[in-house]
């Protein structure tokens, strides 16, 4: 939406939607769903050139205009995490990073004094930083302390589809936060993605929910849609929760009959 | 002798004897010619690309050779 947009760091975005590219089955499959997406960012990983490795993600994402945002998947020390961010910045000429420092391959949970360590040592390395990190609204702050340009909460484990397991700490970080809070891992559907913006996300990120789905373009289309009416239902201000009904018909005015007539 | 003498390198995670005097760039260039999108590091350093030319690899080397890929 032209008057809403999304800035993080030095640029803006009229979408709130930070598509991956992994687990894609092909790459004209991913080309698809990216476009109907209508996502302005997505996310690459480095790894091994493989020569005989047929197309490239990256000439996908330059034929659709979109820009690339490398992370450090797969690193689980700072060391290795700074290495590779490093490696990104030379190979694809930007500063930007998607930082991620997991402590195992069973849970990809984000280690998270690593993290603060590389996301540091980036920052001061003229990184823009944003770090996927674990839903504690003290590791957000912390992370928001050493320079990162947003926060990338996880809902639930990467790829687990299990949505925002604790909104309440969703809530802890955005009320709190002065940088983008950015809704990453853990989506499964649209609810999901119009939950963490009705919260107060500034945007959600999210490959396997779309790559791996039955129709990728098609919940492509559902993520897009979904986030900006979370969105627009988070300006709009919701109604406060009550226990009890509360009437929209007004009860003056009424008609005054005999509850037993007419029968029926 | 010494210049013409083999060295053994770890390129990729693979074991290779090349002949002394390669560069860095002779070994990327072998497993790519993509004019971008890819960087080395030799030992754990980043070799910018400016310097692939310049750079002569000793023996027991680590280069690793990275690309974007699928992922995130």
């Amino acid at each position: 939406m032209a008057d809403d947009l999304l800035t993080i760091a030095d640029r803006t975005f009229s979408s709130r939607l930070i598509m991956g590219t992994g687990g894609a089955p092909s790459l004209e499959v991913l080309e698809q769903a990216l476009r109907t997406s209508g996502t302005e960012l997505t996310t690459v990983a480095m790894r091994r050139i493989n020569p005989a490795a047929r197309g490239s993600v990256l000439e996908v994402l330059q034929r659709c205009g979109i820009g690339v945002l490398p992370n450090t998947a797969g690193c689980f020390t700072a060391g290795e995490a700074v290495l590779t961010a490093r490696l990104s910045r030379e190979a694809l000429g930007t500063n930007w990073v998607k930082l991620e420092v997991i402590a195992d391959e069973r849970t990809l949970l984000p280690d998270p004094i690593e993290l603060l360590d590389a996301a540091e040592t980036l920052v001061d390395d003229g990184f823009v930083v944003l770090p996927y990190t674990n839903d504690d609204p003290v590791l957000a702050r912390k992370l928001e302390d050493v320079g990162c340009a947003a926060v990338m909460p996880l809902g639930s484990p990467i790829g687990s589809g299990l949505g925002i397991r604790n909104p309440h700490n969703f809530q802890l970080i955005v009320e709190r936060a002065n940088v983008p809070v950015i809704l990453d891992a853990g989506a499964g559907t649209a609810s999901d993605v119009a939950l963490a913006m009705e919260l107060g996300c500034a945007a959600v990120m999210l490959a396997t929910a779309v790559t791996r789905a039955q129709e990728p373009a098609l919940m492509a289309e559902a993520m897009r849609k979904a986030v900006e009416a979370g969105r627009l239902a988070h300006r709009a201000g919701r109604i406060p929760k009550r226990f009890h009904a509360e009437a929209s018909s007004p009860m003056e005015g009424r008609a005054s009959f005999d509850p037993e007539a007419p029968a029926f | 002798m010494t210049a013409a003498a083999t060295i053994r390198l770890t390129v990729n995670g693979e074991a290779r004897s090349l002949p002394g005097g390669v560069t860095l760039a002779e070994v990327v260039t072998g497993l790519s010619a993509a004019p971008s999108g890819v960087a080395a590091a030799v030992n754990e350093a980043v070799v910018p690309r400016s310097q692939w030319d310049a750079t002569v690899l000793a023996d027991a080397d680590r280069v690793e050779i990275l690309t974007a890929v699928q992922g995130g």
